[in-house]
């Protein structure tokens, strides 16, 4: 079997377990209702990630997400309480803010050729900052069209609901498997992950690529801030602090090698879904503490890592016997 | 004095850039040098700046040898929760204060190792080892604290957060021994020099007989001894541990700390005085911006911009830019920078 679709079936195979055991349990998990919550409740993580997947599988990290969806609901929320104007135009603002903001710290990264991790720092200051100076408290929103929107389902078979958020997610996946692995941009991310030089003799654009995918990344963190806004019906600064984390377990645990130049969308998909199923275990579980979700994630981050490394490592022996 | 020259010249840029904050809160706030004693304790707010700048500075001691080492420790925040967790159980479970300072520092220590064996013996990126502890570690710290926030009354332990030694606030004397000591370790002896080597070639320095590996573990228990120190102060100063707050992005500070003291991201060559001066910037900012009645909204603001401008005087590119534009190659000019923005 290919090594490189390793890492994708362990995390498949430790999904189908985690499910199986959470079943044994508790039989109801399998229904559709919790099903659908499942996705509903990680839409906006999940929707981040898809961003994250491309800028890890180009060897880069983009540490300002968490903030980018913080401002984009307090955006969202000051500009409906200000003006008459509708939601949707609004949507289209901020998705241009927020991938002009993504396109320049991307152009920051090539042009000034300093590590990714230093300048979306700035960018999650940044972020954070504008968000605080919009509104500290939190924003309500009200408004007709949003109700519309949070009422809006597919009956799956089984009474479980596909919320228009959770649908909008899988929708953000399958657009990104297809810019992964059919475009020349994907080609483009992959090669510049496996090596940024050779990937220029080659002859891909350094520059434009890099400027891409962080813009790809904000627009992504943008479209995340309107599904969380929708999820919370408000604007907050201080909400989804340390999302992008959660975004870089996620994509790591989906298999995707933070060294870059491999790893798959799809991934991170199962990667979302297994933080959320221990979300939903401790909740079903109703007396194991909040924090195990953290020291699980944290472990299997880990597990993830060692299991990477030793492909790395193996792999290369591989090479390097067979000459 | 001629030994001190090169020395001067290397910290003169974070020197200006505190003087110049300093010189623009005190034209604001024109009561800023006023420092009085009240109670036995020094007051004021220069005294306030080195205080509050404590943790940070502590942080920035660690962070500076983990980043000269081209490596970088993201779970120091972390690591401060779970030792000012361990502080705080310690104390309510009635150990004797000495016990309780061990066990924290043991945890800082734990830590740092369990960072360095990631880095060192698996050979896993700096950024992805630390992430893992910076993820499970508040986890951790809400596990010594069972989710609430322990608060206790020892006067002893308190000492370490509030309380002041010779009119000088303990954290302050705590941040500058630390930083003493460092400095002696790592200037007056090799190991200094080593760290240097590994940040510029790991494999190199491999080679020539340096034990990376050891001095990798080394250097990242540092980290984590400092963050266990800067952890008791943050649990001290508000006689509690709180597992989700304490220390919370301050490994965004320190980093921020080591980068405004000039040590490179990309490893090598480093100074622990530049990175002090660096936090006492930070700090410098959050007060002014608190003292002359900015809204502290604008503090995340400025500290993104302050980030842009050093990343900008840093860059190669804008390094070789300034080498083309400059006559004299050697001198790449300080002033020219500046105006020569393509």
């Amino acid at each position: 079997m290919n090594a490189r679709l390793l890492p994708l079936v362990a995390t498949l195979v430790i999904f189908l377990v985690a499910y199986a055991i959470c079943y044994a349990q508790y039989p109801v998990m399998l229904s559709t209702r919790v099903i659908g919550n499942l996705l509903t409740d990680n839409a906006f993580l999940g929707i981040v990630a898809v961003g994250m997947t491309f800028v890890i599988i180009s060897g880069g990290i983009d540490l300002s997400v968490g903030s980018v969806i913080a401002f984009s609901g307090v955006f969202i929320a000051v500009m409906l309480r200000d003006t008459a104007l509708h939601p949707m135009a609004v949507f289209a603002m901020l998705l241009v803010l927020t991938t002009l903001f993504g396109a320049a710290m991307g152009a920051t990264i090539h042009l000034l050729e300093m590590p990714p991790f230093i300048v979306t720092l700035a960018g999650m200051f940044l972020a954070r900052g504008m968000a605080y100076v919009l509104s500290i408290d939190a924003v309500p929103i009200t408004h007709d069209f949003y109700d519309q929107m949070q009422s809006m389902y597919w009956l799956m078979p089984g009474k479980g609901r596909l919320t228009l958020i959770g649908g909008l997610m899988l929708v953000v996946f399958i657009v990104g498997i297809g810019l992964a692995h059919r475009t020349r941009f994907g080609m483009n991310v992959y090669a510049v992950g496996g090596g940024a030089n050779t990937a220029a003799l080659m002859g891909v654009p350094l520059g434009r690529t890099t400027t891409a995918i962080y813009a790809f990344s904000g627009l992504l963190a943008g479209i995340a801030g309107i599904v969380f806004s929708i999820y919370t019906s408000a604007g907050y600064s201080l909400a989804t602090v340390g999302v992008e984390l959660d975004a870089i377990a996620a994509v790591v645990i989906g298999g995707t090698l933070l060294t870059g130049g491999s790893g798959f969308v799809a991934g991170t998909l199962i990667g979302v879904l297994i933080m959320g199923l221990i979300q939903t275990y401790i909740i079903f579980d109703g007396t194991l503490s909040s924090w195990w979700t953290k020291i699980l994630i944290g472990m299997l981050l880990f597990a993830f890592i060692v299991l990477q490394k030793g492909l790395v490592w193996t792999t290369g022996k591989k090479r390097a016997a067979g000459g | 004095m001629t030994v001190m020259l090169p020395f001067l010249r290397r910290i003169m840029p974070q020197l200006i850039t505190l003087a110049v904050i300093v010189g623009l809160i005190s034209f604001m706030f024109p009561g800023f040098f006023t420092i009085s004693i009240a109670n036995g304790r020094l007051y004021g707010i220069p005294i306030d700046i080195l205080n509050r700048g404590a943790p940070v500075a502590l942080l920035a001691i660690g962070m500076t040898l983990v980043i000269a080492t081209r490596g970088i420790d993201l779970s120091v925040g972390a690591v401060m929760a779970i030792c000012g967790a361990t502080a705080a159980w310690g104390i309510t479970e009635g150990y004797s204060l000495a016990a309780t300072l061990a066990m924290a520092l043991s945890a800082g220590l734990v830590c740092g190792l369990w960072n360095g064996f990631l880095v060192a013996v698996l050979g896993i990126q700096p950024i992805v080892a630390t992430l893992i502890l910076m993820v499970a570690g508040r986890g951790v710290a809400q596990l010594i604290t069972e989710g609430a926030i322990l608060t206790f009354n020892h006067e002893g332990l308190i000492f370490f957060g509030s309380g002041s030694l010779f009119t000088v606030p303990t954290p302050v004397i705590i941040g500058v021994a630390a930083g003493a000591l460092a400095t002696l370790v790592v200037r007056r002896t090799a190991l200094g020099m080593l760290i240097e080597a590994i940040g510029i070639n790991l494999r190199a320095s491999t080679l020539s007989g340096v034990n990376t590996r050891v001095l990798l573990i080394a250097v990242y228990m540092t980290s984590g001894l400092c963050a266990a120190l800067a952890g008791i102060i943050a649990a001290a100063d508000i006689r509690g541990a709180d597992a989700n707050n304490a220390g919370l992005w301050l490994e965004l500070d320190a980093i921020l700390a080591v980068v405004i003291g000039g040590t490179s991201l990309l490893g090598g060559r480093f100074s622990l005085i530049a990175s002090l001066i660096g936090a006492l910037i930070i700090q410098a900012v959050n007060t002014g911006i608190l003292l002359s009645g900015f809204p502290p909204e604008f503090n995340l603001i400025i500290k993104a911009v302050i980030i842009l401008i050093i990343l900008i005087l840093q860059s190669p590119t804008m390094r070789s830019v300034v080498i083309f534009f400059s006559r004299d190659p050697a001198g790449a000019g300080e002033v020219e920078k500046e105006t020569v923005v393509p």
